[in-house]
């Protein structure tokens, strides 16, 4: 039996040039590619591609919370629903919520229910429902920041938008945003949100093995990887409502 | 958790933390006592009761034969759950296991589970077919704030005085559970800007944010996790990582009863 969280660390993930199976350095993201707005029936959407991860959020809300017993008369309730497609992994995930996705659910909403302004909505409930639709380690990271951009795309008043990323151990090395083979033979996974303007954070969750030390240094590796993750969320807000922007300038146009 | 807590009661833990103070009178820094006893329940493979000031969980461990995960054919099987009874507190309420409840036996599992605690392939009959699936099951009965650290604290404890009855399963004499690590978990509420350790029930209802961290005997992190809708700054997740480790040292030596 070996040291490690993981498993087996008879793989070699790792070369010695520090580049990984994937072609990637040790402190280098997978590619991601963030979409807004991407479903009409939702109050807000956003599609995120981050590597071999696919992932939809959708935001629901601010709307009337009922049955009305569980409203809270001082701000609006946030829900947040992840759930693993049966067909998203390798071997065929059991539909409804096992203990995982309802942890996973709960940790995200806790990241965000204080960087909503909630107190706006009194009675009101803010649902947000992220569906994995292709899992490779870090879905909870790539769904933290497609609901995110969801949100902003409902016009849902946040203190900031939330970028969330994950480093960790693996071969003996500290990596960042740990794919699959890496997780699976990983030491440790640190998945890590952030709020970038005051730089709280609201999501950490860990396991594996790491010294006080490494500890540190995949902190500091996942909150610098937050703040580029940041930046692509702008980007694709940007995006999305500068086509809108142009639409409305061009129906200008087409008016004279 | 009921979320209603008197104001006069929020505002006297809040001004009490403003001065340094808890209501019971501990420094931030200091856990309530902590007690264990184990091998309390006759029929569990294992058992303790872990008493955190007036906090009082059971734990019981049972071991049984089953078949061993596809991605781990020679390794047993860690099974670790929480119930939040009504017999605890008069807001928890029957049914299911609720988000806060998965929330607790998950924590608690992570730091068994990857402090490598229990070595697993120790529990392997057959591979791929036959293997000891060992069950820890946490049972609050009375409530009084921080279960993960009181839960992990009597997991542990009934976990290292457990036995395989491989007799009754005609597999041999009876083992002792293959143990060789002593995870300790050490939970903090984070208060308006107050971090302190191991809170009350009514610290944890005021609380804004908490945050659980794992170590071991070398002082490594094996599990972390942070919980409610608060946020922690990355000197504060410092401090409280010192801290645990310090804090860890001195449960680690509790003498168990």
């Amino acid at each position: 039996m070996n040291e490690m969280g993981g498993g087996s660390t008879d793989i070699k993930l790792i070369d010695e040039k520090g580049i990984r199976l994937d072609g990637r350095r040790v402190d280098q993201l997978r590619p991601i590619k963030i979409e807004a707005g991407v479903l009409k029936n939702a109050d807000g959407s956003a599609y995120v591609e981050w590597g071999k991860n696919k992932v939809l959020a959708a935001v629901y809300g601010p709307r009337e919370d009922h049955p009305r017993h569980i409203q809270d008369p001082t701000r609006a309730v946030v829900e947040v629903i992840y759930n693993m497609c049966s067909f998203s992994v390798e071997e065929r995930v059991r539909p409804g919520p096992g203990r995982r996705s309802v942890e996973i659910s709960k940790v995200i909403a806790d990241a965000f229910r204080n960087v909503i302004f909630t107190e706006q909505f009194p009675r009101a409930k803010i649902d947000v429902y992220i569906e994995i639709l292709q899992a490779n380690a870090g879905t909870r990271c790539a769904g933290v920041v497609a609901a995110s951009v969801a949100l902003a795309d409902a016009g849902v008043p946040m203190m900031d938008l939330v970028p969330a990323c994950a480093a960790g151990k693996a071969n003996n090395q500290l990596i960042l945003d740990l794919a699959k083979e890496e997780d699976n033979v990983g030491q440790a996974d640190l998945p890590t949100a952030i709020v970038p303007k005051t730089g709280e954070i609201v999501l950490l969750q860990l396991d594996g093995h790491l010294t006080p030390d490494e500890f540190d240094r995949c902190l500091q590796m996942s909150m610098n990887a937050c703040m580029q993750i940041y930046e692509l969320q702008k980007d694709a807000l940007r995006r999305r409502y500068a086509t809108s922007a142009n639409d409305v300038v061009e129906t200008e146009e087409a008016k004279q | 958790m009921s979320d209603v807590v008197s104001h006069i009661m929020k505002d006297q833990i809040y001004k009490l933390a403003a001065r340094g103070m808890r209501e019971d009178g501990r420094p931030f820094d200091k856990m309530r006592p902590m007690s264990i006893e184990t091998n309390i329940i006759g029929p569990a493979e294992g058992s303790a009761r872990v008493r955190l000031g007036d906090t009082d969980v059971f734990v019981g461990v049972k071991v049984e034969l089953g078949t061993p995960f596809q991605d781990r054919p020679t390794e047993g099987v860690l099974m670790t759950g929480a119930e939040l009874r009504p017999i605890a507190h008069a807001d928890f309420e029957t049914g299911p296991p609720q988000p806060p409840a998965v929330e607790i036996s998950r924590v608690i599992d992570r730091g068994i589970r990857e402090s490598q605690m229990i070595d697993l392939s120790k529990l392997c009959i057959t591979p791929k077919e036959k293997v000891y699936m060992v069950f820890v099951d946490i049972e609050p009965l009375d409530y009084f704030g921080n279960i993960f650290d009181a839960g992990s604290a009597g997991a542990v404890a009934a976990l290292k005085t457990a036995k395989v009855p491989a007799k009754r399963h005609g597999f041999g004499e009876d083992f002792p559970m293959p143990v060789r690590a002593h995870p300790v978990s050490v939970t903090f509420a984070k208060i308006g800007k107050h971090v302190m350790v191991d809170p009350t029930l009514r610290e944890e209802l005021v609380s804004d944010a908490r945050l659980t961290i794992v170590t071991d005997e070398k002082g490594d992190v094996r599990a972390m996790q942070k919980g409610l809708s608060g946020s922690f700054s990355y000197a504060e997740i410092k401090e409280c990582l010192l801290l645990a480790t310090k804090l860890g040292k001195d449960i680690r030596a509790i003498k168990i009863g």
